[in-house]
């Protein structure tokens, strides 16, 4: 990677805004950019082009009236943002889902990050230049949106869990489509592997690029694959397993420089153990109902709960505070492309701009879940 | 390093009184600190030197002054803490940035939403909301309001 030292402003220093409304930001993202010729000297992240007060929203509603907006935060992991919701309102409430329940919730969960793995995938290829793995890549999410909406009515944003279960059970349809997928998918990796891993321009743009090390990382209060990538193995399916990610067999993927590469590899890597997940929630998928009879208000105990759960993109957690009441008094979540965004401000300083794009891509944010 | 670590650094700093263990199975919490605006960055610094990353930094508005809460969390076990600052209206904080970058973007968002300033704070400007606005949305006071409570009625009379 070509860098260079910042200098003091020159004749060439000029500033540039990056966004909101560009392809490669992934949502309305913009950055103020500082630039000496083609090198970056400084950056501002500028965001809440997409603030929309949910955890405003939610102070006003009953527990049970802020489930879509879940799946609405981040819309590339909906499934997530929305199990994770219902698994901390249970928790809090007392609510126990028939495990039949939580099988599906897991399957969905692990599919959708699958999606979301694969929405980035195609995406940063085109960033980088690379239209052909787009298609790919859109080629099997379109799979896994075809089982989802089968299911959950919706092609993003799935309301499907409900506290004390899920909105509607799966049938053989379903299943027979999964399995297909998983071996459809399985098939993949050694196109993926030859079309882009082992592609030397690939490897040239990304190695050495964007590195976010352990230090950083930390200090930045980074999570999933990006600290993963620089080698730290935590992911809050293993860290403290909610649901049945407990008794799943999985490993945690984890690169060594924590650069643009690593962090590829990583979620490459992810794939493969969310699809050895959703393997053994098929093999083991009890009978029984998907729901158990709640109160039709949910008022949890007094008092304030945290609940963590891990997205796509990292360590998702809902801070409710309860006053007894059937609406939260407050609640606050933390989302994890928060912290992996404002590594910017450290790592681009110094790198052209062309590796701006690449490093924006690589560290995979979805903006409306930044801006709630 | 542990939750026992942290726990033993943090009662030297704060009155050993307002260290409280929480039921993790209920709360998802193992410690709880209640402090004062001035002992925070003694706590958030030996909070990192305990190898803890800034979680997340918020705020509650209650009738009797806003709550500021800090949660540090660590990779290796389970051992999240949070730290809770009863403030008084109009109040502010000494700010984390120096200790923890993180807590730059957390800090201008608890300003954008609650009004709460942060001192020592570099660039303390909206976040979220555009920058010629005037009001602070996750007050009590602005919009439709369900409850108005005061914080011992929730903090204090909790089961656990």
């Amino acid at each position: 990677m070509m860098t260079r030292t910042p200098e003091p402003a020159t004749e060439h220093t000029f500033y540039l805004n990056l966004g909101p409304q560009h392809p490669s930001t992934h949502g309305v993202l913009r950055l103020f950019v500082k630039l000496d010729g083609e090198y970056v000297m400084e950056v501002d992240p500028i965001i809440g082009y997409g603030h929309r007060g949910h955890e405003k929203m939610a102070e006003s509603h009953f527990y049970e009236q802020f489930l879509p907006n879940t799946p609405r935060m981040d819309y590339l992991s909906g499934m997530l943002f929305n199990h994770a919701y219902v698994a901390a309102v249970e928790k809090m409430a007392g609510i126990k889902a028939p495990p039949r329940a939580e099988y599906i919730r897991v399957i969905c969960a692990e599919l959708n990050r699958v999606a979301s793995h694969l929405m980035w995938l195609g995406a940063y290829l085109m960033d980088l230049g690379g239209v052909t793995p787009f298609f790919y890549a859109f080629d099997d999410r379109e799979n896994i949106l075809d089982i989802l909406d089968r299911v959950s009515g919706s092609r993003l944003t799935y309301n499907y869990c409900r506290f004390g279960g899920v909105a509607r059970d799966i049938d053989d349809i379903f299943i027979e489509a999964t399995r297909d997928f998983v071996k459809r998918l399985r098939g993949r990796w050694k196109d993926y592997n030859n079309l882009v891993t082992k592609n030397v321009i690939f490897i040239h743009r990304t190695r050495d690029v964007g590195v976010i090390d352990k230090d950083l990382a930390l200090r930045f209060g980074c999570t999933g694959p990006v600290l993963r990538g620089a080698g730290v193995p935590y992911d809050v399916r293993k860290a403290e397993p909610y649901s049945v990610y407990g008794e799943m067999d999985f490993d945690i993927p984890t690169g060594d420089n924590g650069d643009a590469f690593d962090r590829y590899m990583v979620r490459l890597l992810e794939m493969e153990q969310s699809l050895r997940i959703i393997e053994q929630a098929l093999d083991r998928l009890p009978d029984g109902p998907v729901t158990t009879p709640t109160p039709r208000k949910v008022r949890p105990p007094k008092g304030d709960y945290y609940f963590a759960a891990e997205t796509a993109r990292g360590a998702l957690g809902y801070y409710i505070v309860s006053d007894g009441s059937e609406c939260p008094y407050r609640l606050k979540v933390r989302v994890p492309s928060y912290g992996n965004l404002q590594t910017l401000t450290e790592i681009l300083p110094g790198t052209l701009v062309a590796d701006t794009i690449c490093i924006l891509g690589s560290i995979d944010i979805v903006v409306p879940e930044i801006d709630r | 390093m542990s939750s026992e670590d942290l726990k033993r650094a943090l009662e030297k700093i704060v009155e050993p009184s307002s260290v409280h263990a929480r039921d993790y199975e209920r709360n998802g919490c193992l410690l709880e600190i209640g402090a004062e605006p001035g002992q925070l960055p003694a706590i958030a610094r030996a909070a990192r030197d305990a190898g803890f990353f800034l979680e997340f930094i918020t705020a509650v508005d209650f009738a009797d002054g806003p709550v500021a809460v800090y949660q540090f969390n660590e990779c290796e076990t389970i051992s999240r803490t949070q730290v809770k600052v009863q403030l008084a209206r109009e109040e502010s904080l000494p700010s984390i940035g120096s200790v923890y970058d993180a807590a730059l973007w957390y800090e201008r968002e608890v300003f954008d939403l609650f009004g709460i300033r942060f001192d020592n704070h570099p660039d303390l400007r909206r976040l979220l909301l555009p920058e010629d606005a005037d009001f602070h949305p996750l007050l009590k006071e602005y919009g439709k309001v369900h409850a108005f409570r005061s914080a011992r009625d929730i903090y204090d009379d909790q089961d656990a």
